[in-house]
């Protein structure tokens, strides 16, 4: 597996810290357990397109969102993390 | 046909021509008493039990591909008890006790060997944690001894005891853990069930789950619609998506985890042994390979195969703990899909869906728990109800906080 990171390149991903789902949404503000619970444990776990975190750990250390397909590995889409789009529904 | 002495002599005699298929492959019927979606090792054991235990013999095993072809034909074939908090403790060491007369319950050589899993310690402070362990497990009955330096160079002499980043101190070893040949637990609880009118129906997967007015009416599939009164998910690494079927989103993560296979070579390893400054585990097939295996890679995955730095990292570790494994070149690697729960703690329960059982979440120690999942799912089904001894891994906990997290990671999937 490679990641293309923004900054570096095309780089292999044994430099990068994959820090898990970015499918999920923090329900800032909310004062009801179950928003919690889903947030916290509740996933989708598709077997398909995937956006997750990783961080360039070995490399410039910057945050990233990438977009990757569970079935084959190969990543679709690799944004900064600030620049990624936020709209993701918990 | 029974197998014996007898028969493998009558066999023999006869050229070995009368050997008959070891179960049906079934198609599956209109309807069933109970469906269950998933033909791997816990699928195949929940049927056996169902038949033998609860008299349930109206039942379904419907595989999306062959029977096998999953974790259970994936796994490096380890068993053990050596659990340590409540809730795991004494529902592993029924499944030891279950392995330990799995033979000659369903007439078939699983060549169970408790050979001992020796978990090996490096420090002090780790020899304290090990002790604690081993306490707590004989507290429960369990076996376990804790070995010093020189009982284990005795056990293992070729390990890398002084010069290593992480000498080796000592161990605490379960007489009773050892290997499985796996495989064979497939086969030999299809054929158990077969022989107990279970239909094993390979090559048909389940594409929906049809629920009518909050129960289970039955299951499409890609051979038509089952009808089943109800319905059992024991699909492993593709729990989330058998369940999102009905409608359920689950506290599961799906990870890839590889493992190893080295070269034959003749007796070397002859317990389970468990690498403890890192995580690295080694034993020896009895057809002389190394089998072995570490951590997970870290990402979601579906994919059964794994990336080049996990194989660099399990063989560094390899390295570590025993310096001669570099003379050996490495035959095979795979990798298998895993149900990776938020607690690392499995999940065997109903559902709020009625008449939808769910067993899942084995994170990659489904293996070992193989016939105590079985028999707890299937009295979960027949009874509707929690076993005792399954009793804490409710799908519920999540919620009301009574996590059991053995390694305490948190809920982080790709660290347990």
């Amino acid at each position: 597996m490679r990641i293309t990171c923004p900054t570096c390149g095309e780089r292999t991903a044994d430099e990068f810290v994959s820090a898990g789902s970015a499918e999920v949404r923090r329900p800032e503000g909310s004062d009801n357990p179950q928003d919690w619970v889903t947030y916290v444990y509740l996933r989708d776990n598709p077997a398909g397109q995937h956006r997750e975190w990783f961080f360039h750990a070995a490399g410039c250390r910057t945050w990233l969102q990438v977009t990757r397909d569970t079935r084959t590995h190969a990543i679709v889409a690799v944004a900064e993390a600030a620049l990624a789009k936020p709209d993701v529904a918990a | 046909m029974r197998y014996s002495a007898l028969s493998l002599v009558k066999n023999a005699l006869t050229g070995n021509r009368n050997w008959k298929p070891v179960w049906r492959d079934a198609s599956p019927k209109e309807a069933y008493d109970v469906v269950i979606v998933g033909g791997g090792g816990h699928g195949l054991a929940t049927a056996h039990y169902l038949a033998k235990e609860h008299g349930i013999t109206n039942v379904g095993v419907l595989e999306k591909s062959t029977i096998g072809s999953g974790n259970v034909g994936r796994n490096t074939t380890i068993i053990r008890s050596n659990y340590l908090l409540p809730g795991n403790t004494a529902f592993y060491e029924w499944s030891m006790k279950l392995w330990e007369k799995l033979e000659q319950d369903i007439n078939y050589n699983a060549m169970i060997s408790q050979r001992g899993v020796l978990n090996l310690f490096h420090s002090d402070a780790q020899r304290d944690a090990f002790a604690r362990r081993g306490n707590a497990m004989r507290m429960n009955g369990v076996d376990a001894d804790l070995l010093d330096q020189d009982q284990v160079r005795a056990m293992a002499p070729y390990l890398d005891f002084e010069t290593a980043r992480f000498p080796v101190k000592g161990g605490l070893l379960q007489k009773r853990g050892g290997t499985v040949r796996h495989d064979a637990v497939a086969w030999g609880y299809a054929r158990a069930a077969d022989q107990r009118g279970v239909d094993i129906c390979q090559n048909c997967e389940v594409t929906g789950i049809r629920v009518e007015n909050g129960r289970v009416a039955g299951v499409e599939t890609t051979k038509g619609f089952v009808r089943a009164r109800k319905v059992a998910l024991a699909a492993a690494g593709h729990s989330s998506r058998v369940a999102a079927m009905a409608g359920l989103r689950l506290p599961i993560e799906s990870h890839v985890l590889q493992a190893f296979v080295s070269e034959g070579i003749k007796p070397l390893v002859h317990q389970v042994i468990t690498f403890g400054a890192g995580h690295f585990y080694i034993s020896q097939s009895d057809k002389g390979g190394l089998v072995f295996g570490g951590d997970i890679d870290g990402y979601n995955s579906y994919a059964q195969r794994g990336s080049l730095p996990l194989v660099e990292q399990v063989m560094e570790e390899g390295m570590a703990l025993m310096p001669m494994l570099g003379r050996l070149r490495m035959l095979r690697s795979w990798g298998g899909v895993m149900d990776m729960s938020m607690d690392g703690s499995p999940i065997i329960d109903v559902t709020p869906i009625e008449g939808l059982y769910l067993n899942a979440g084995w994170c990659y120690g489904g293996f070992k728990a193989t016939p105590a999942s079985g028999w707890c799912f299937a009295h979960t089904i027949a009874q509707n109800q929690r076993h005792p001894l399954s009793a804490a891994f409710r799908l519920d906990r999540f919620a009301s906080g009574h996590l059991i997290d053995e390694k305490g990671s948190g809920a982080m999937p790709n660290l347990h």
